[in-house]
């Protein structure tokens, strides 16, 4: 049967558009999805951004004349601050932290009371150390020449911005979708729309297609802001980075259509949302590497899509890592996408 | 408009349904003719709902016969989502969306249809057309339901409970609506539990109840076959007791019931049958305290069938 008209009364198209409307009458979605992963970073990039390196405050204990001139000779180093405490204030000021090292003046010496697992500490004592060495008249074996290198790309904000787009991807997808799906069918616009001839599987493609066109605004915003404002470098080829965003975000979206696939009610889909993206939070490395977790976990860590898609963007965005590189991870996003969507397929409820 | 099956729009043969504590439908015939009103009348859990989902392809029967438009559910359902249009009790439409923008989505699923701008200007929405959803009245959101169940122009109507939570004046508004579609010649299906609006719009009506008709025909047969065109209730003063056998003998009443101190009347020919019922009352030495009469309703049929009101909950 021959169908002429236009194609904007497709049904396809109309079931998108209706996404969009959906999507940008909320101002709320709007705020979360675009406008807090800019904030986010624009935050944790001013908190975290690289500075001079502080000073170090020391304490000497004015236990007899010797601390003063012991003083006097450890403020000559620039990057120490040292104050003379008696030997109670002293311990006191170390145990709260306010000083990162105690020095005692002895008859036969120095000695150095800190916490060698605070790691100021241990700077602490190096730069003593060194300044009453030298003082004593100790020299130089070596010949040092110093050349100061400030690359981007190491610094903390190029390692999260990769991260936190990661984790915006996952948001949408699975949060874009889930509440969306779970509100038609309690509202029981699932069961009127299959009362009609439309295509089911058009209805679930609507929500995919507006995800794909959505994103490229979403991804567009946060790794503009970076490169603009933090200078954060895109290092690896556009067509990589697309493509993984993209497999990203269906992989996600899939998610979202296996998690709300049964859910009744908002509170039920709000709490399995949740229990889903917890652990990725936690453990996909979006704010910190993912390596610091125990050994054991890591097979368990590395099998989350988020951790598989955030080490993608890393090595594209920071690294330029091209496909070959990048295998093992799309692999693992592309698994993800395929059987949650397939099961999601299944399980689709849509009374 | 002649449907396939020489004139029979639905038929339902034997249809049973049962969920895990109840039985909602229990063996229930139903023949809806092409171009008529139908109406399912009967009070909540009566398995309106059951049987007109089953009848929509929404929900499936333990046993029995469904044929819509001389087609079955489970082969032919694409073709018949094309010529059905469905009014379920309760949608909520999207409420970021306008009115023009709902239907213009209902109207893409469909192949051939009415426009949208059409059915808007038909359900007397047209004011409301740029209006979002969410700002829209009760009355209104039961309109828009109608724009969509009739934007594929449809030959068979599906509408549950197309009134229910409406205001009086909402209602006879799309009372109004629905009997313009009749005259359009389309078949309808309905279901309510109430009887104006089965009387003002159905040509036929099956009472169910218990998940099985009890009764069936044209509102006029089922006031007829009362036999009484008239119901008269009395309450009387104080703590006086009537027997109901007496009052059965008075000339022009056909039945005597009472609940709750009313007592309630069914009486052929009201002229004979007041005074004589003042006479009676006179002999017993009761006294009214109230006394109404009112022409017979579905809602007596219904009464004199089950004993009990179809708004009891």
């Amino acid at each position: 049967m021959s169908d002429p008209r236009r194609w904007s009364d497709l049904p396809l198209v109309q079931l998108t558009r209706v996404r969009y409307r959906e999507f940008f009458r909320e101002p709320e979605a709007v705020f979360w999805v675009f406008i807090f992963p800019v904030l986010l970073a624009a935050g944790l990039g001013i908190a975290f951004r690289n500075r001079a390196p502080e000073q170090t405050i020391v304490a000497v204990v004015s236990a007899d004349t010797s601390a003063a001139r012991l003083a006097q000779a450890l403020r000559r180093t620039p990057d120490l601050e040292v104050s003379l405490l008696n030997d109670s204030a002293a311990t006191e000021a170390l145990r709260t932290g306010e000083v990162a090292l105690v020095v005692v003046p002895g008859a036969r010496g120095v000695e150095y009371r800190y916490d060698d697992t605070r790691p100021e500490s241990r700077v602490a004592r190096m730069l003593v150390d060194e300044a009453l060495q030298r003082a004593a008249g100790r020299r130089d074996l070596v010949q040092v020449s110093e050349r100061l290198v400030h690359e981007r790309g190491s610094r903390y904000i190029d390692f999260l911005v990769p991260g936190l787009l990661g984790m915006n991807l996952m948001g949408s997808g699975i949060w874009g979708v889930g509440f969306a799906i779970v509100d038609a069918r309690k509202k029981r616009l699932l069961k009127r729309l299959i009362a009609t001839p439309m295509s089911r599987p058009q209805y679930l493609a609507s929500f995919v297609l507006s995800r794909l066109t959505l994103l490229v605004i979403e991804v567009g915003l946060l790794l503009g802001f970076g490169a603009l404002v933090f200078g954060v470098p895109l290092r690896g080829s556009l067509t990589v980075l697309i493509t993984v965003c993209l497999l990203s975000s269906l992989a996600f979206t899939s998610i979202g259509l296996l998690v709300s696939s049964r859910v009744q009610t908002m509170e039920g889909a709000s709490g399995l949302m949740n229990l889903v993206m917890l652990p990725m939070w936690i453990f996909s490395g979006v704010f910190f590497s993912a390596s610091r977790f125990p050994e054991t976990l890591q097979p368990f860590i590395q099998a989350l899509p988020l951790t598989a898609v955030v080490d993608a963007l890393r090595a594209n965005i920071l690294r330029g890592a091209g496909w070959e590189a990048l295998a093992p991870d799309m692999g693992i996003i592309v698994a993800w996408m395929v059987v949650s969507f397939l099961l999601a397929l299944r399980l689709f409820r849509w009374r | 408009m002649q449907s396939p099956s020489g004139g029979v729009a639905l038929q339902v043969r034997n249809l049973r349904k049962a969920y895990k504590d109840v039985v909602a439908v229990d063996g229930l015939d139903l023949e809806v003719l092409a171009g008529e009103c139908f109406g399912l009348l009967g009070p909540n859990g009566a398995g309106k709902t059951t049987t007109i989902e089953i009848c929509e392809g929404l929900n499936t029967p333990d046993a029995g016969e469904v044929t819509v438009l001389g087609r079955r559910w489970g082969k032919d359902d694409r073709e018949l989502r094309e010529r059905l249009g469905i009014s379920l009790q309760e949608t909520q439409f999207s409420e970021k969306l306008t009115v023009e923008e709902t239907v213009l989505l209902f109207r893409s699923f469909y192949r051939r249809g009415e426009s949208p701008d059409a059915v808007i200007a038909m359900v007397q929405l047209g004011e409301k057309a740029k209006s979002r959803v969410g700002g829209l009245s009760g009355g209104q959101k039961q309109r828009l339901a109608l724009a969509c169940a009739l934007v594929g122009d449809p030959e068979l109507l599906f509408l549950d409970e197309p009134t229910t939570g409406l205001d009086p004046q909402s209602r006879r508004q799309l009372w109004g609506l629905i009997e313009g579609f009749k005259s359009a010649g389309r078949s309808i299906l309905l279901t309510t539990h109430y009887m104006e609006e089965a009387e003002r719009l159905c040509d036929r009506v099956a009472i169910v109840d218990h998940g099985k008709m009890i009764a069936l025909g044209t509102p006029r047969e089922l006031i007829a076959a009362l036999r009484a065109e008239h119901v008269l209730e009395f309450a009387l003063a104080g703590d006086t007791r009537l027997d109901d056998a007496p009052l059965r003998q008075v000339q022009g009443v056909c039945a005597a019931t009472h609940e709750d101190g009313t007592y309630r009347l069914q009486v052929e020919e009201l002229h004979l049958a007041m005074p004589g019922l003042l006479g009676e009352l006179r002999r017993q030495g009761a006294q009214l305290s109230e006394l109404r009469t009112h022409s017979a309703t579905l809602e007596d049929v219904f009464v004199s069938l089950t004993g009990r009101h179809l708004r009891d909950e």
